[in-house]
């Protein structure tokens, strides 16, 4: 305990020193650091901010020192995220390399490998985006056809991925191919990181009911993959490809958390709820209760539900910290019920705000009204990207209660 | 507030789950349901949780009890929840004994140390209407010199057929749903002018019926102040709240397991059921919702120990969800077992009868929802 109150103080003075003042303002939409060979720094603040945190390794507060991770314990990781929290600073960087390729870099890929990928990871300087989904393999997702070609000393790789998300802006692609097409189809994929700045990989965006262009699709014509750039064994990718679904339904599962709904107890111990507060400004009161009975009762048991995700969420990281076991099938209920759940906020949101929530563009709406009916289509993909709802299910009855084929 | 349970609380956890397995499975519950024995009490196995201390986790050391906080009683009564075994510790040693704690220290003294050693039955009787209501009460206890006579009709009392003592909350001065004018005393069950009807529930168990026709108590029997009870009565009704939560936890938990081993096993068109899509999705459902009912368990019941500000808002959350939850899984247990569900035979209909008086005890989860939104300020 000691060391850790030591931390803590240590944390604090380090943050005070380096955190630049620009970095502790809300954040706007456009204000994410994504990293990347020509990353866009919304502010010259955000761009020390994230050299700092980097060489620190704080970034990837958990991730081994040796590859330029922070090296720190589950306590003192927390420790930092609560003191990050407390001034409210923004994250240095953001991104799937963080979130879901790195940790399976650490696991499954060779010592070559993770000295050089894991240090760019940590510091921003490569961008990463997933090649999985194809168009004709979507939840039955081992069906893909991308195929790579053995060339002597590189792949030659030929195909299409759908739903890259932000492809257009990446460098790099950690993608799903097919190396053995005679093989049962689990056991035919590798796993290959493809170099993006190449003539043989072309994206193109994909319009989104919510007016917006997160994912793309990505056209792989003859690009060619140096046969270094393969992890794990010919053919193994199946069980990289998983761990890393894991640890993308973990980040998606987050989504759940969000703000709006969940009920928090402020400094002076009066207790309110976001949806509640967001609800009364739009349907009113009536001595204190929300006017509308039928909303608040389903806010009630949205706030409950939240409240009690969120806990389990707690209690899972407490638990798995003690059996140190990194993420398991139960992240299948996480990404479940995270997703149904944020789905629910934006149709709660909806029914509170009435037209207001139906707005699309110009006059007559405030921007926040504007970013909802957005946002609210936006939740629509959760529990579609990273396995749908479905598949979760599926996993969840075979892999945690053994139910039978 | 712990999301895990500490030594102490595993080691109760654990042996009552042996007491369970061991002396009070489900069949048990069987033979004390069909014998000759009045109100599915069974005073054998009661003297054996006495003797085992269980009465007296809530009982301060200086009155002979171990103090082992509302963690402690709620993880044994999650075990006993498993097999539904009928017992008044939850009435005794959760609800009676912490009301029993705010009376004088005479009082204090004579029924707590009995509770613990000799294992004294107590019972609550709160309820008036079909529905939890605690300002819906309008028995009247008028002031006579030093004594008070009280009059009125209690109903839904909790193994109060069967009870040595009876604590009734009743108004002293003020009307019907206002909080002031709240008032608890404890009296003898076989006092004069008091007619106890037990009645028998869905669930086998015992809730009676009580008459007071100007029941005559001292008033050194007055249990916190005259006309200022509420706080107290709330008070113990959320840690009683939180308790049955885990009691319900642990039949909720008994029920999906039952019916995850039955989908393993039963076979119809050439297959194990539990292949079949339609019922793997609802069973993956069931999981989690559980998942989520062990956080907010957890999170009530070591809330009380550990001095937490939040409880009355954690225990209202957690028999709202728990109450949910246990519907939801003793619904689907029925259905997804098919024609054998239905029949008394199979212990799954058993679990379906006690979720619903579980669920009414103290506030179902509509209550909940409605209070949870009350304090948390809409």
């Amino acid at each position: 305990m000691e060391n850790l109150d030591q931390f803590r103080k240590e944390t604090k003075e380090w943050l005070k020193e380096n955190c630049p003042p620009e970095m502790k303002k809300p954040m706007g939409p456009g204000d994410v650091v994504w990293g990347g060979r020509n990353c866009k720094f919304p502010h010259p603040d955000a761009k020390l901010w994230l050299e700092r945190m980097g060489e620190k390794g704080w970034t990837c507060p958990t991730w081994p020192k040796e590859y330029g991770g922070g090296g720190l314990s589950f306590d003192e990781n927390k420790i930092l995220q609560e003191e990050l929290m407390a001034i409210r600073a923004r994250p240095a960087l953001s991104s799937f390399g963080i979130w879901m390729l790195g940790p399976a870099l650490l696991e499954f890929a060779s010592e070559e490998q993770k000295k050089k990928y894991i240090p760019e990871i940590v510091k921003g300087e490569i961008r990463w985006c997933q090649g999985y989904s194809e168009p004709g393999s979507g939840s039955d997702l081992a069906s893909l056809k991308t195929k790579a070609e053995d060339n002597g000393d590189h792949f030659v790789v030929n195909g299409q991925k759908v739903w890259t998300s932000y492809a257009d802006d990446c460098d790099m692609i950690f993608t799903l191919v097919r190396t053995g097409p005679q093989e049962p189809k689990h056991n035919g994929i590798s796993f290959l990181l493809i170099d993006m700045d190449q003539p043989g990989v072309t994206t193109k965006p994909i319009k989104l009911i919510s007016g917006k262009s997160p994912f793309c699709e990505t056209f792989f014509d003859n690009a060619i993959v140096p046969k270094e750039n393969l992890v794990s064994e010919l053919n193994k990718g199946w069980d990289v490809a998983k761990r890393l679904l894991q640890h993308e339904r973990n980040m998606i599962a987050g989504m759940g958390l969000g703000g709006a709904g969940s009920a928090k107890k402020k400094k002076d111990q009066t207790i309110s709820s976001g949806m509640a507060t967001m609800a009364k400004t739009y349907v009113g009161e009536d001595e204190g209760r929300l006017a509308n009975p039928g909303l608040r009762q389903k806010i009630a048991s949205f706030d409950i539900n939240s409240h009690a995700f969120s806990l389990t969420m707690k209690r899972a990281s407490e638990e798995s910290k003690s059996s140190n076991s990194g993420p398991s099938p139960a992240s299948s209920m996480f990404k479940y019920y995270g997703s149904e759940s944020n789905k629910l906020r934006y149709e709660l949101m909806l029914e509170a705000m009435g037209t207001k929530a139906l707005g699309w563009e110009g006059e007559g709406f405030g921007p926040a009204e504007l970013a909802i009916t957005r946002e609210w289509l936006r939740t629509k993909a959760n529990s579609i990207e990273g396995g749908t709802s479905e598949v979760q299910l599926n996993i969840i009855a075979k892999r945690v209660l053994d139910l039978p084929q | 507030m712990s999301l895990v349970l500490n030594e102490e609380q595993v080691f109760l956890k654990d042996s009552a789950k042996k007491f369970a397995t061991e002396k009070t499975p489900t069949t048990h519950f069987r033979e004390v349901r069909d014998s000759e024995i009045e109100n599915c009490y069974d005073d054998k196995i009661w003297q054996e949780m006495v003797s085992l201390g269980w009465t007296g986790i809530l009982v301060p050391e200086e009155f002979g009890g171990s103090n082992f906080g509302v963690a402690g009683i709620s993880s044994i009564l999650e075990e006993l929840g498993r097999t539904l075994t009928p017992s008044p510790l939850f009435s005794t040693a959760v609800v009676g004994v912490s009301l029993i704690k705010h009376a004088n220290v005479d009082v204090k003294k004579d029924i707590l140390s009995k509770v613990v050693q000799e294992g004294l039955r107590l019972c609550f009787a709160i309820e008036e209407s079909n529905h939890h209501d605690l300002l819906k009460i309008s028995c009247e206890a008028k002031k006579e010199g030093k004594n008070f006579n009280i009059s009125g009709e209690k109903s839904f009392v909790i193994d109060g057929g069967f009870a040595d003592k009876v604590i009734i909350a009743c108004r002293t001065s003020g009307e019907e749903g206002k909080k002031d004018g709240l008032s608890l005393f404890v009296l003898d069950a076989d006092s004069k002018g008091l007619t106890i009807t037990p009645t028998k529930m869905v669930d086998s168990r015992n809730a009676a019926n009580m008459k007071f026709d100007n029941v005559k108590v001292s008033s050194d029997m007055l249990i916190g102040k005259e006309g200022d009870a509420y706080e107290i009565i709330e008070s113990v009704l959320d840690i009683s709240r939180s308790a049955i939560s885990a009691e319900m936890l642990g039949s909720a938990l008994q029920a999906y397991e039952i019916t995850i081993d039955y989908l393993k096993e039963r076979e119809q068109f050439g297959s194990k059921i539990g292949s079949f899509q339609a019922l793997q999705h609802r069973a993956a459902i069931m999981f989690s919702e559980l998942e989520l009912c062990k956080s907010c368990v957890i999170e009530s019941i070591t809330s009380f120990d550990e001095g937490g500000n939040d409880s009355e808002r954690l225990a209202s959350l957690s028999k709202a969800k728990v109450g949910e939850v246990f519907h939801l899984i003793s619904n689907e247990s029925v259905q997804m077992h098919g024609g054998i569900g239905v029949t008394d035979e199979y212990d799954i209909g058993l679990y379906l009868k006690r979720a619903r008086v579980a669920e009414q005890i103290f506030g179902d989860s509509n209550f909940h929802k409605n209070r949870y939104a009350e304090l948390t300020g809409y």
